[in-house]
C-alpha cells in the first residue's frame, strides 16, 4: 500500500491492527489554556436553534476523504495489497440454467503458480447464504440457475494466472429449459412474495375519465466505477479478517459467518474504501469467496472482479411489468387506482421480499385515493436477480403512477400540476396502506398559503416551480448542446422542444416491522491539552458524504473542532445498510445520542482526569407488518417527496434526446450539508436520467447480451444538463434534526419527469424505459 | 507479482523496414498501433498475443504528407491530430474524427488501427468510402495499394494478409462541402448505431456517400450515388430530392437487429440522416437559396 | 521483459511476463502505484487516464512494452495543486473513483485551454464516467481551478481555490448562446 501523505487524511486504515485515527479533520485551535468544558445548553432538535459552529451541522466542511481521494492516495478495496497476497478469481455459468454434470479441477491445479482451486464441496458450513433467505449457494450445487452463477473459484499468485487457471477448469453442464418470462412465474406462483393492497371498492365507482395502460421498466445497474473487491487474510488461529467495500459491514457477517463454519468473533470485518454502491454492494459478492481461499491457502487472498464480472456480480433493479387502470371524477379527484405490478426477481430471493413491499405500498404515489386494488408479485425466474438498487421498489411504480397522472389530466383538460395538487397528500392524509401522513414541521399545518386546510408539502412543492422559467430555447447552439452532440445528426432540424414533471415518494429507513438500529460510540479525550471527539461506527462512507457528517454532529453536539472517525469496522456494533437514505437519519441518529450521552457524563467532570466514552444504539419509531391480504398497515418511518421538472430537446425524426434543463424542487427536512445534499440530487437525477433514456441490461432468454460499458451505457457530462434546485425544509419532528432521507428520492422522479418531457415533445405515449430511439421513430412508416 | 517468465516477445521497430522485418521473421507477432481494440481484447482475455510489435516508434507512420489533390495519412496518425489539423482540407473525416470513442481514445486511436480492426462500426470507414481513399499496404514482398471499396471483406476482416501492413491512407482532398453523420444512443462517447458519410465533388458534379454498422463491412451506396442533382439550377434541389437520396441510401444498407439498435431503425435513421446530409452539402455549397 | 520509463518524474523499471500487460496493470499490480483507478479495462470510463507524453490517455489500454523511454504522469504527478483544490472545495468529489482519471483530464484541458467554456468542458471531459456526482460540481471545479489559476490569489508560490459557500448558488447555468469557436466548427468547409 503507498505511504498516506503527510499531513493528509489517511483512508489507508484497513490494515491497521487496532482503530487509529482514520481521518483527520485539520485542527484549527493551538491548545487552549485552560480544561474544555461541555456546551452549556442541548444543541440540535427540531425547534431548538443550532449552536453555531464552524463545520457543524448546516455547513459544509471539507470531506475528510476528499484531500486523499484527490491525490490518489486513498486505499479503495481494490487497491489494497498485503505481504504474500494470493489472487481470487470465480468462475462462473455461462448457461442460465443446467445441471452440473461433473467438474474437473486437475488441470487447473496443475499449474504452476495455481495455490487452490475450490468447489461446493469445499465449502466449510452452510452452503447457501442470502440477505433476507438464504437460498443462494456459495458455490453451485448440482445446478446453476443463471448466467454468471459462480461454480469454482482460484487463487493464483498473480491475477492474469487466477483467471487463466479459472479458464481451465473444466466443467460439463447439461442444459435445462430456461424460465425467463416473470409473467409465466407469476402464473406458475413461483414468487418470492405476493403483496396486494385492497382499498374501498374501485369496482363500484362511476368515473369521469379512465386510463389504462401497461408499462415495461428494463432492468437497471447500479454501475458503481468501484469494482467488487476485498482482501481475506487469515489470522493464523483459524479466523480470518475481511477488508471489502461492502454497504453493511454487520450483515455481511452474519451471513459469512455460518458459511464459513466459523463463530463470528473469529472474523474480524473492516470496511475497504468504497468506490460507490447504489445497492450493488448489500449482496454478498468476494466475501465468502476469497476467505474460503484464504483459510485453505493460509495466504492473503484478494479477489476484484472486472467490468463485465461486476454486471453478472452483483443484483440489478428490478425489471418490471405493470398495468395500471386509473379513473378520476369531474372535478379532477381520483376516484380509484387498479394495478397489477410484476417485478422479476431473477434467480434468488436477494431483497426481492422488501422490493415487493415497496413497490405495492407506493404504488400510487403521494395521491390521495380511496378505492385502490394493488396486486404486486416478485417473480423468480432464470433471469439475473435482482435486488438493491437506488429507489428499491419506488422507481418502477413511479414511473407508472406518473405517466398515469399525466395522461389522467390531459384527457381532463388539467395542467399536470394542477391535476397533482387537486389529489396531493396532505397532513392527516392517508396512504393507501393507512398510514397517515404526519411526519412534517407542525408549524407549517394550515400555513398562509392554503387556510383553513391542511398543509400539503407535496402541493407546496408543486407551486415553487412558477417562479422558475422553462429555459428559452437559444438563437444559436453548438451541435454539442442538440440531440446527437458531435454526432452531428442535427444542426436544428427536426429537433422539438418538451417539458414534463414528475414526482416521487420515498420511504426511508427500512419497513414492515424491521428492527432497524444503528450504533455509535463516541470518546472525547484531551489530545496534547486540545478536546478530541473520536467517532466510531460500522456505517459505510459509499461516497454520499457520511464521514463529513458524523464530524459535523460531533462538533454540533459537542462543540469541538476537532473529530477523529474510526474504521467503520465490527468492533463496534451495527449501523445497519447505507441504503434506503437512512444513514442520516439512523447513523445520524446515533452519534447526536451519543454525543448526548457523553455530554451528560462531561457535565461537572474535568476531561483531564480521563476521557469520557458512551456507546449508543438508535432505533427508529417501530413500524409493522402490511397485511398480507389488504395490505393495511404502519408500514414505513418517513416519506420524502421530490419533485422534477425536465425540459428536453428531441430530434423527433431520429428519435435522439437532450435533456437541457432538470430543475428539482425537494422536502429534506433540514439541510445537514448543503454540498453533500445538492451532490446527491444531482447524482440521483443523473441515475434517473439513465434509466429514462439509455440504462438497460438487456437479456435474452436469461442471457445477459450488454454486459460492458461499451453497451450498458450510463450518463456521460454530455448527457447531463445543469440543474437548478429547491430546497425545502419541512421538518420531520421525528427524525434527528428533523432531517429526511434525500439520497433516493431523486432518483425517482426525474425519469418520469424526462419521460413527460419527450411525450410532451412528441405527442407519444412512451410507455417503456429506457426510452429507445426506436421506441420514438417506429410510428414514422419511413422504413423503404 | 511473481517473477517475470522470459517468454514475452516485444518488438519496437525503429522505421518501416525494420517492422516489416520483424513482421516476415515473427509471424507471430500482432502488431498495436494505439492499442483501443487490441487491448481491450486482450485485457478481457479474448486474444492473448505471444508477442507484440509496436508500430508508435515509426515516424514514417506518424505523419501526413499534403500530396497536391490528396493527404498521404500515415496509418498511425491519431484521431486527436486528425481533428485538429485535417479539418480544412478533410472536414468529413475530421468530423468522423472528433465523435472516435472519447478524447483519450483519439489521442491514442489511429486511422491504420481502424481499418485493420475493419469493424463495420468504424467511424474513420465511411468518410474514406465517400471520398474513395486508397489504402497503402507494405510488406517485406513490396507495397500494394488497395481502392477502399474493395478493402473490407466481411465483418472485422479485410483484405490485409498476415505479414502486411498498412502503412497510409491516401484521401483525396475535399472538392466541396463533406458531411459526416453519426447515429448514438448516448451523446457522447458511444458506438455508432449507424453513421453516413457524404461528400459532394463540385469540379466532377460528383456525390460519394459512405455508410458505417448498418451491414457486414462498411458500404457504399451506388444507386445513391447514381441520383440526379440539378447542377445548373441548383435552386431547384428540393426536400424530394433529398428523401429519394435517402431512401436509396437506406436501400443499400443490410442492417441486423443487435443491441444497439433494430434493423428497421437503423435503415429509418439512415434515410433521414441521407437526406440531412444530402441538404446540407448542397445548402453549403449553393448559398442558402438553394432547395428552400 | 524489462521495461524502462519515467513515472510521475521518477526513473521506473518494470518486469513484466506478457507483452500485452497494460500500463494500468503496471502501474496498479506491479509498481504498487494505485493512485491510478481501474473500473473498466475498456477504455470507456476514464478511471484510469494518465498522461503519456503529455496526451491524456486510458492507461488500460496502452501496452507496458509501449512505454518504452515514454513519460508517464499519474494523478500523483499531472495535476496542478489548484485544480485538486478546486475539486475538493467545490464537492466534486464524492465516491471518488473517477477523480484521479478526471483530475487528469482536467488538468490537461486547463493546460490547453485555461478558461474553458462549459461546452468545451463537457466535450473535453466526455471519456470520464463519474457515477455520483452527476456532473454538476464537477463543472463548478473547472471553472473553480481555471479562475484559481490565472488569479493573482497566490500564496508559497502556489494558486489557491477559496473555499466556497454552495448553497442555492446552483443557478442554471446558460450554456447556449454562445458563438462557435473556430476549432469546434463541423460546418461545411470545403
Amino acid at each position: 500500500m503507498p505511504e498516506p501523505v503527510a499531513g493528509e487524511p489517511n483512508g489507508t486504515t484497513a490494515a491497521a491492527p487496532e482503530p487509529t485515527a482514520r481521518t483527520k479533520t485539520a485542527p484549527t485551535k493551538t491548545a487552549p489554556t485552560k480544561t474544555p468544558t461541555p456546551p452549556t445548553r442541548a444543541a440540535g432538535g427540531v425547534g431548538t436553534p443550532l449552536q453555531e459552529r464552524s463545520g457543524g451541522v448546516g455547513s459544509s466542511p471539507t470531506r475528510p476523504d476528499a484531500a486523499a481521494k484527490a491525490n490518489g492516495a486513498f486505499d479503495y478495496a481494490s487497491d489494497l495489497e498485503f505481504p504474500g497476497m494470493l489472487w481470487g478469481h470465480t468462475l462462473r455459468s455461462p448457461h442460465p440454467r443446467a445441471r452440473l454434470v461433473s467438474i474437473d479441477t486437475a488441470a487447473a491445479l496443475a499449474m504452476p503458480g495455481v495455490a487452490a482451486v475450490l468447489t461446493a464441496a469445499d465449502v466449510p458450513g452452510k452452503r447457501y447464504y442470502g440477505l433476507i433467505e438464504a437460498d443462494q449457494p456459495v458455490l453451485a450445487i448440482d445446478e446453476v440457475n443463471y448466467q454468471g452463477e459462480p461454480v469454482a473459484i482460484v487463487a493464483a499468485e498473480t491475477l492474469d494466472l487466477a483467471r487463466r487457471a479459472a479458464e481451465a477448469v473444466t466443467v460439463e453442464y447439461e442444459e435445462l429449459e430456461t424460465h425467463w418470462d416473470p409473467e409465466e412465474a407469476v402464473e406458475a406462483g413461483n414468487v418470492f412474495r405476493y403483496q396486494p393492497v385492497r382499498l374501498g371498492d374501485p369496482d363500484a365507482q362511476v368515473p369521469a375519465a379512465v386510463v389504462a395502460r401497461e408499462y415495461v421498466v428494463g432492468m437497471q445497474d447500479q454501475a458503481p466505477l468501484g469494482p467488487e473487491s476485498g482482501v481475506a487474510v487469515p489470522s493464523g488461529d483459524g479466523g480470518v479478517s475481511l477488508y471489502v467495500a461492502t454497504q453493511w459491514v454487520h450483515s455481511d457477517l452474519e451471513q459469512i459467518a455460518p458459511c464459513l463454519s466459523l463463530e463470528p468473533d473469529r472474523i474480524h470485518m473492516a470496511i475497504a474504501g468504497i468506490g460507490g454502491a447504489f445497492g450493488a454492494r448489500e449482496d454478498l459478492s468476494v466475501q465468502v469467496h476469497m476467505a474460503m481461499l484464504a483459510l485453505a491457502t493460509a495466504r492473503p487472498v484478494k479477489m476484484m472482479y472486472d467490468r463485465a464480472e461486476s454486471f453478472v456480480g452483483h443484483v440489478h433493479r428490478h425489471p418490471a411489468r405493470m398495468r395500471y387502470e386509473h379513473a378520476a371524477d369531474a372535478d379532477g379527484k381520483l376516484l380509484y387506482v387498479k394495478a397489477r405490478i410484476v417485478l422479476d426477481g431473477g434467480a434468488y430471493a436477494s431483497t426481492t421480499e422488501a422490493v415487493v413491499g415497496n413497490a405495492a405500498s407506493l404504488a400510487v404515489g403521494p395521491y390521495e385515493v380511496e378505492h385502490v386494488s394493488v396486486d404486486a408479485w416478485g417473480a423468480r425466474t432464470n433471469n439475473p436477480p435482482c435486488g438493491a438498487m437506488r429507489g428499491f421498489g419506488g422507481v418502477q411504480t413511479c414511473f407508472a403512477y406518473e405517466s398515469q397522472m399525466d395522461a389522467l389530466a390531459e384527457m381532463l383538460g388539467l395542467h399536470p400540476l394542477e391535476f397533482r395538487r387537486r389529489n396531493a397528500v396532505a397532513q392527516g392524509s392517508k396512504l393507501i396502506t393507512g398510514q397517515i401522513v404526519d411526519a412534517y414541521d407542525p408549524e407549517r399545518a394550515g400555513g398562509p398559503s392554503n387556510p383553513g386546510r391542511p398543509f400539503s408539502p407535496l402541493a407546496d412543492m408543486l407551486g415553487r416551480f412558477k417562479d422558475i422559467p422553462v429555459p428559452a430555447v437559444p438563437a444559436a447552439r453548438d451541435i454539442v448542446e442538440l440531440p446527437g452532440g458531435t454526432g452531428n445528426t442535427t444542426h436544428g432540424e427536426g429537433v422539438r422542444r418538451g417539458v414534463g414533471y414528475g414526482v416521487g415518494l420515498k420511504n426511508v429507513c427500512y419497513s414492515e416491522g424491521f428492527d432497524d438500529y444503528s450504533t455509535a460510540r463516541v470518546r472525547l479525550e484531551l489530545v496534547d491539552g486540545e478536546t478530541v471527539a473520536f467517532v466510531h461506527t460500522a456505517a459505510a462512507e459509499v461516497g454520499q458524504g457520511h464521514w463529513s457528517l458524523q464530524a459535523q454532529i460531533a462538533r454540533t453536539e459537542l462543540g469541538v473542532d476537532r473529530v477523529e472517525l474510526l474504521p467503520n469496522d465490527t468492533k463496534v456494533g451495527s449501523a445497519g445498510s447505507s441504503s434506503a437514505s437512512r444513514q442520516s437519519y439512523m447513523t445520524g441518529g446515533a452519534v447526536k445520542a451519543a454525543c448526548e450521552a457523553v455530554r451528560e457524563l462531561w457535565q461537572g467532570r474535568d476531561l483531564a482526569d480521563g476521557p469520557i466514552e458512551a456507546t449508543q444504539v438508535f432505533r427508529h419509531r417501530v413500524t409493522k407488518p402490511m397485511d398480507p391480504v389488504t395490505g393495511q398497515g404502519e408500514s414505513h418511518v418517513q416519506l420524502a417527496l421530490c419533485v422534477h421538472r425536465a425540459t428536453v430537446d428531441v430530434d423527433v425524426e431520429l428519435g435522439l434526446v437532450k435533456v437541457v434543463d432538470l430543475t428539482c424542487v425537494q422536502d429534506v427536512g433540514k439541510i445537514m450539508n448543503p454540498v453533500a445534499l445538492e451532490g446527491q440530487i444531482h447524482g440521483g437525477s443523473a441515475q434517473g436520467l439513465g434509466l429514462a433514456v439509455m440504462e438497460e441490461m438487456i437479456t435474452e432468454q436469461g442471457r445477459v447480451r450488454n454486459a460492458s460499458f461499451t453497451d450498458y451505457l450510463i450518463p456521460t457530462i454530455l448527457d447531463m444538463p445543469p440543474m437548478r434546485l429547491r430546497i425545502v425544509e419541512n421538518a420531520d419532528p421525528e427524525a434527528p434534526y428533523g432531517l429526511r432521507g434525500a439520497g433516493e428520492p431523486p432518483t425517482l422522479s426525474s425519469t418520469p419527469a424526462i419521460v413527460a418531457a419527450i411525450r410532451d415533445a412528441t405527442g407519444l405515449a412512451l410507455t417503456h424505459i429506457p426510452v429507445r430511439p426506436e421506441h420514438l421513430t417506429a410510428h414514422l412508416g419511413r422504413q423503404p | 507479482m511473481t517473477a517475470p517468465q522470459a517468454t514475452a516477445s516485444f518488438y519496437r521497430p525503429a522505421d518501416l523496414g525494420e517492422a516489416l522485418r520483424d513482421l516476415a521473421a515473427h509471424p507471430e507477432a500482432v502488431p498495436v498501433a494505439g492499442g483501443t481494440d487490441l487491448m481491450v481484447a486482450v485485457n478481457y482475455r479474448h486474444t492473448r498475443p505471444a508477442a507484440m510489435l509496436d508500430l508508435t516508434r515509426i515516424a514514417e507512420l506518424r505523419a501526413w504528407s499534403d500530396e497536391g489533390a490528396a493527404i498521404r495519412i500515415g496509418s498511425g496518425v491519431t484521431y486527436a491530430r486528425i481533428c485538429a489539423e485535417l479539418a480544412t482540407v478533410l472536414p468529413g473525416l475530421a468530423a468522423a474524427a472528433r465523435t472516435v470513442g472519447s478524447p483519450q481514445i483519439r489521442n491514442r486511436g489511429t486511422l491504420g488501427g481502424n481499418l485493420a480492426t475493419a469493424s463495420p462500426a468504424g467511424d474513420g470507414h465511411p468518410p474514406l468510402l465517400a471520398t474513395g481513399a486508397t489504402i497503402e499496404i507494405a510488406s517485406a514482398a513490396g507495397r500494394r495499394t488497395v481502392p477502399i471499396a474493395d478493402f473490407f471483406t466481411g465483418p472485422k476482416r479485410s483484405v490485409l494478409e498476415p505479414g502486411e501492413l498498412i502503412t497510409a491512407v491516401i484521401v483525396p482532398k475535399a472538392l466541396g462541402p463533406q458531411q459526416f453523420l453519426k447515429v448514438g444512443t448516448r451523446n457522447a462517447m458511444v458506438i455508432a448505431v449507424c453513421s453516413l458519410a457524404v461528400a459532394l465533388d463540385l469540379d466532377a458534379r460528383r456525390l460519394g456517400t459512405g455508410i458505417g454498422s448498418a451491414g457486414p463491412t462498411p458500404l457504399t451506396a451506388p444507386d445513391a450515388d447514381r441520383i440526379e442533382l440539378p447542377w445548373a439550377r441548383p435552386d431547384l434541389f428540393n426536400d424530394a430530392l433529398a428523401e429519394e437520396f435517402g431512401r436509396r441510401v437506406a436501400a443499400a444498407a443490410r442492417p441486423i437487429d443487435d443491441v444497439r439498435g433494430t434493423a428497421a431503425y437503423r435503415r429509418h435513421a439512415l434515410a433521414v440522416c441521407a437526406a440531412r446530409a444530402l441538404r446540407r452539402v448542397w445548402t453549403a455549397a449553393h448559398g442558402t437559396e438553394a432547395g428552400r | 521483459m524489462r521495461v524502462e520509463l519515467r513515472i510521475d518524474g521518477e526513473a521506473a523499471v518494470a518486469e513484466i511476463d506478457r507483452p500485452g500487460e497494460s500500463l494500468l496493470s503496471t502501474l496498479r499490480d506491479r509498481l504498487g502505484l494505485t493512485g491510478t483507478k481501474n473500473a473498466c479495462e475498456q477504455g470507456e470510463c476514464g478511471s484510469c487516464t494518465v498522461l503519456l507524453d503529455g496526451d491524456p490517455v486510458c492507461s488500460c489500454l496502452v501496452a507496458t512494452a509501449q512505454c518504452e523511454g515514454r513519460e508517464v504522469k499519474t494523478v500523483v504527478g499531472a495535476v496542478p495543486r489548484p485544480v485538486r483544490d478546486a475539486f475538493i472545495a467545490c464537492g466534486a468529489v464524492q465516491c471518488g473513483f473517477c477523480t484521479p482519471g478526471l483530475l487528469v483530464s482536467v488538468a490537461d484541458l486547463l493546460e490547453r485551454e485555461p478558461d474553458p467554456r462549459d461546452a468545451q468542458i463537457r466535450e473535453a471531459l466526455a471519456g470520464n464516467l463519474c457515477r455520483c456526482t452527476g456532473y454538476e460540481k464537477i463543472i463548478d471545479a473547472v471553472h473553480a481551478a481555471a479562475e484559481a489559476m490565472s488569479s493573482e490569489a497566490i500564496s508559497d508560490g502556489v494558486p489557491r481555490v477559496p473555499a466556497r459557500s454552495h448553497l442555492h448558488h446552483n443557478q442554471w447555468i446558460n450554456v447556449s448562446n454562445i458563438p462557435r469557436a473556430a476549432g469546434d466548427s463541423t460546418e461545411d468547409t470545403p
